[in-house]
């Protein structure tokens, strides 16, 4: 987590971007996911796409907090600030107790935890990060895709989650060229259609790897896995 | 400009936190949206990723910064840690560029 923090903090600088914008973001939206995009829009120029698109990532908080309302605690007080440290590890981490007590315990812990090294690799990322030159000759350019991708890895291990992933990523890459800043990143969304190509067909192209019993279920009547959904 | 684009994105996404916690009663998301939001969630940032490493002002971006990001990508499928893909990849686009090849 301190080197994901760290990398968004140098990277925000190599972008041009003031010093506190990083400190600031980690403080107050403390969303890896969303941090690292709306800085990607912003520093293209758009930054209401990078709003957004941001807010269309975290939109993915509403069920983790249906999901842990019950373990924050029950003072409006604990719920106020425990809300504040929800992310996708810390409701990983949470779900994966079963015991009440211990529950709440590991969510205020992982939570207080990762809020701190976050912000601890932000500010050394924003040290590094201004320490460096031209980014070109460190091939920071490079790093900050390649962080993203670690980061959707073990999303991208889900085959429906893959084909909706990569087909956004063509569509946006497609788009660049023709259409302004920040609006191919949010015609990704497209990529969702494919979930719309009726199963069967998917399916005989899948071949024998395929489990029966998934592509009978059809969408929506798998439950979502928490640890799968760590962008 | 700036700041109220990131006091946006924070009001924004403190309120989808909290109204998941208070509503939980109250509000019944269906199966196929809590299925559909993370996964636009990749799509995103499975966007940005492929379009910060081919793309540089609306044109290709060079050979160097792909490759280099096609390398940290091998090492992530791997389980690589996240430290290991960044710096592999910031390492390989330096080093392309090094031996000449941008």
């Amino acid at each position: 987590m301190i080197a994901v923090g760290g990398s968004f903090g140098a990277i925000t600088v190599t972008y041009g971007l003031p010093t506190w914008v990083p400190f600031l973001m980690s403080t107050v939206v403390f969303a890896g996911g969303a941090q690292f995009l709306a800085v990607g829009l912003i520093a293209a120029g758009n930054p209401i796409a990078g709003v957004l698109a941001g807010l269309l990532l975290n939109a993915r908080h509403l069920p983790f907090g249906l999901a842990v309302s019950g373990t924050i605690g029950p003072r409006l007080r604990n719920k106020l600030i425990g809300s504040h440290l929800m992310t996708d590890e810390v409701v990983a981490f949470t779900l994966r107790e079963t015991d009440p007590v211990r529950r709440r315990r590991t969510y205020w812990l992982i939570g207080i935890t990762l809020f701190t090294s976050w912000n601890a690799g932000t500010a050394l990322g924003v040290l590094l990060g201004g320490a460096t030159g031209d980014p070109g000759t460190l091939g920071l350019d490079a790093a900050f895709p390649a962080g993203l991708i670690a980061l959707i890895m073990p999303s991208l291990r889900d085959r429906d989650t893959r084909l909706v992933a990569l087909s956004g990523a063509a569509i946006a890459v497609l788009l660049t060229p023709i259409v302004p800043a920040g609006l191919p990143i949010l015609c990704a969304l497209l990529g969702l259609l494919v979930l719309f190509i009726p199963r069967r067909k998917r399916a005989r192209r899948q071949g024998l790897g395929a489990d029966p019993a998934r592509i009978a279920g059809g969408p929506g009547t798998r439950p979502v896995e928490t640890e799968e959904a760590s962008c | 400009m700036l700041i109220a684009a990131i006091l946006a994105l924070a009001v924004g996404t403190y309120t989808m936190r909290l109204s998941g916690v208070l509503l939980r009663d109250r509000l019944e998301l269906s199966d196929s949206l809590q299925r559909l939001l993370p996964m636009a969630a990749c799509a995103l940032l499975a966007a940005l990723a492929a379009t910060a490493t081919l793309t540089e002002d609306g044109g290709f971006a060079g050979m160097a910064r792909p490759a280099g990001v096609a390398v940290g990508a091998v090492l992530a499928w791997r389980r690589a840690p996240f430290v290991v893909v960044v710096v592999a990849a910031a390492a390989s686009a330096a080093l392309l560029r090094l031996a000449g090849i941008s």
